[in-house]
């Protein structure tokens, strides 16, 4: 294990109120998902449709790129191409700067998060109000996100609580979550309407008619993509669709796997500025899409991972999310689906706990939507670890050691009977608590003595008679 | 009839049990109870002598090279038999699963790999499912209840077989365990590699299995049923672990996993 990786597991560990944070709102999400499963009896073939768009999407992306390009253009956006996270942003703040912008709106969006977005605003010395109650949230603590839904989810209401009443202006008794919501909209209101800039993602870009669909449960896309007069939307390429209807069958897997309900509070397809006769929206209208990397996954094997549609799913029902959250990964994207996109994003040497730092149970790959083999694609980074030697030097001996005596059986049988004959010297009514080279078992539970040699050993005997 | 359907309901089919190494080293009892069942199920039971490893702490490393020495070695010897029987889901999945997986490229080793895969069975469903076996006349005056291991479960769908079986101990009270197919925090080697992530896991496994109130915790692969007992243990919890077979077989009542509590 590196020491940061180790350091930063230690810190979650240690946290009086992590573990609380984290089960209160991914035990609801797995409950909701579970009624939602139960109620849907067609979910796998939903499933594999799912899995057949995306796929289909990725194998023609060129195609869909342009497709999606034309028709946007058509509809009066701007579109702009971006193949790092650096030129995105640029692109970002150059925008904002030819509008004058002082300060921006935004709603949630991984993108930004993964392309540093928030933090390039902040060095161009432009105003950041976050719509999203969440975001809004981490932006008062400091904090990165800790989960792709709810990146707040680390903070508990108590934790929120004593956060507003720190930094908003009238925060009232705040007992409740509507007494939350509520200061927060005090103080934010006005700001939203004020902003000359909205900056949101994409959950689903619509080739054939140019769209951009966004999701969320608070309304807040379309506080970002409404009233401002400039609207930005920065989607990673792997977001397109071919049609609305297939946007429509995505979205019933992704509502329904995120959070158990049939739809958000709030689904909208965006299309184009502002056209005479229209209420509302905005006059400027650009989509930046981004690659940053995901052409480059086509190439390392990854394919798989970009069907990905950022419902969390994996990460709700992930034994070792749930026990050490989303900081601990140390990236943009935790859980499952993190410890298959870090090592890409960010290298495999720097990241090489995350794929490893699993039980390999499954539970993830069983839960996603779109059926991602997350065990397998973690498998994959493994073997790559292995070759470049990124195991400790102590792993990779043991392992050799230990495979050269399995090549071995009588080698092995006598390895095994030593072995056995020690352990009870180690042992107390027929446990032992702590035991040479086995610490990481006996630091938190006993092991059972062996008694009375080999299962081999003893049934050769038993033959014999 | 093609050639597998044959061998499946071949009165006697000769049968390797494919022990694994931590029943070997570990838990004996659960390969006597296994060769018992086996036995009663109608089959000829054969333990190969040379057998050690799955190959699984290589795979799960990411060692495919070593893996696959491993795995063409228990390919050979587990060539002469109608089936190969193995007392873990994931032990019988790495065979069944992995195998195959690893030779992708080598047709000639794919081709004995599949062939072991589709000859290979995890224990309790290959009793129900493939035997027809129920057991008769197992008594055992006790509460339990039952871990899903994830391999087992996921990787071969075994879910219902362990329930039906020990549905026919009588006497025996199965009670549910709430989280019964969320991972026990085992994962081989990272449980020794993650310790701290791991132990967080498992003390929740076992505080839910506390609340069940049941005197005993079965499951189907010794790996997980180790570091459940463990922890257990550690806790001063009065629970005895058991594999499975155990039971089945009338050994419920010898001392459990670590002996008595
Ligand atoms: S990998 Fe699957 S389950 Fe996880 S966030 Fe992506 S779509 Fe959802």
């Amino acid at each position: 294990m590196t020491a940061a990786f180790s350091a930063r597991v230690d810190a979650a560990l240690a946290s009086p109120t992590l573990k609380l944070a984290i089960d209160r709102t991914t035990g609801t999400a797995r409950s909701k998902r579970a009624a939602a499963m139960a109620a849907w009896p067609e979910f796998n073939i939903a499933r594999d449709l799912g899995r057949d768009i995306k796929d289909h999407v990725i194998e023609n992306l060129e195609h869909y790129l342009v497709t999606f390009e034309k028709n946007a253009i058509a509809s009066g956006a701007k579109v702009h191409w971006a193949e790092t996270g650096a030129q995105a942003c640029a692109i970002v703040v150059d925008i904002c700067r030819k509008a004058n912008a002082k300060s921006v709106t935004r709603a949630k969006s991984m993108l930004g998060e993964e392309i540093g977005l928030p933090h390039a605003l902040e060095e161009a010395g432009i105003e950041r109000v976050e719509t999203d109650l969440a975001e809004h949230i981490i932006q008062l603590a400091g904090d990165p996100p800790s989960h792709i839904v709810w990146p707040a989810l680390h903070k508990t209401r108590e934790q929120v609580a004593e956060l507003f009443r720190t930094h908003h202006r009238d925060p009232g008794a705040l007992a409740s979550v509507e007494a939350m919501v509520g200061s927060a909209r005090r103080q934010l209101r006005e700001k939203f309407m004020a902003a000359d800039v909205g900056i949101s993602g994409a959950n689903f870009l619509v080739a054939d008619t140019g769209a951009v669909c966004t999701v969320t449960n608070e309304g807040n896309a379309e506080l970002t993509t409404t009233p401002p007069r400039v609207h930005i939307v920065t989607a990673g390429i792997e977001k397109l669709v071919p049609s609305t209807a297939h946007a429509m069958a995505m979205l019933r897997l992704l509502v329904r796997s995120a959070t158990g309900a049939e739809l958000t509070q709030y689904t909208t397809f965006h299309c184009g500025p502002k056209q005479a006769g229209d209420l509302d929206g905005p006059e400027e209208f650009h989509i930046v899409l981004v690659d940053a990397g995901r052409t480059r996954m086509l190439a390392e094997g990854l394919a798989d991972m970009l069907r990905c549609i950022r419902c969390g799913a994996c990460l709700n029902h992930c034994v070792v999310y749930r026990q050490i959250g989303g900081h601990a990964y140390g990236a943009t994207y935790p859980g499952p689906m993190g410890a298959v996109l870090t090592p890409s994003l960010s290298g495999l040497e720097a990241a090489q706990d995350l794929p490893r730092a699993c039980t390999l149970n499954g539970q993830c790959q069983e839960v996603c939507p779109v059926a991602i083999p997350l065990p397998t694609l973690l498998r994959g980074w493994r073997e790559k670890a292995w070759q470049q030697g990124f195991e400790p030097a102590t792993v990779r001996w043991a392992v050799a050691l230990w495979r050269f005596l399995i090549l071995r059986p009588a080698l092995y049988a006598a390895a095994s009977a030593i072995g056995l004959r020690l352990m009870p010297l180690f042992s107390r009514n027929g446990w032992i608590s702590r035991l040479p080279l086995a610490g990481g078992w006996t630091a938190h539970r006993d092991m059972p003595s062996p008694t009375g040699g080999t299962f081999l050993a003893q049934y050769k005997r038993r033959m014999k008679k | 009839m093609n050639e597998r359907a044959k061998l499946e309901t071949k009165a006697s089919p000769h049968v390797a049990l494919f022990a694994t190494c931590l029943v070997n080293a570990m838990r004996p009892s659960i390969g006597f109870a296994a060769v018992q069942l086996l036995e009663q199920a109608g089959c000829r039971v054969d333990v190969p002598m040379g057998q050690t490893c799955c190959g699984q702490p290589a795979l799960n490393s990411g060692d495919q090279e070593g893996t696959r020495q491993i795995a063409r070695r228990n390919i050979k010897m587990l060539e002469p038999f109608d089936h190969v029987v193995v007392p873990s889901g994931s032990c019988a999945a790495t065979i069944k699963v992995h195998y195959p997986e690893l030779f992708a490229h080598d047709p000639a080793w794919l081709k004995r790999a599949q062939n072991l895969a589709a000859r290979t069975h995890e224990l309790l469903s290959y009793l129900t499912d493939i035997r027809g076996w129920a057991p008769e006349g197992v008594h055992l005056e006790k509460t339990a209840t039952y871990h899903d291991s994830c391999s087992g479960l996921r990787e071969l769908g075994v879910k219902k077989q362990p329930r039906k079986l020990l549905a026919g101990v009588e006497n025996l009270t199965m009670r549910p365990l709430a989280g019964e197919e969320t991972c026990c925090g085992f994962g081989g080697t990272f449980c020794v590699k993650y310790p701290a992530i791991s132990n967080a896991i498992v003390d929740e496994k076992a505080a839910a299995v506390e609340a069940t109130g049941a005197d005993l915790l079965l499951g189907g692969d010794l790996g997980c049923l180790l570091n459940m007992a463990g922890k257990l243990h550690r806790r001063g919890a009065k629970v005895q672990v058991y594999h499975a077979a155990e039971v089945l077989a009338g050994m419920g009542d010898e001392p459990a996993i670590g002996g008595d509590a």
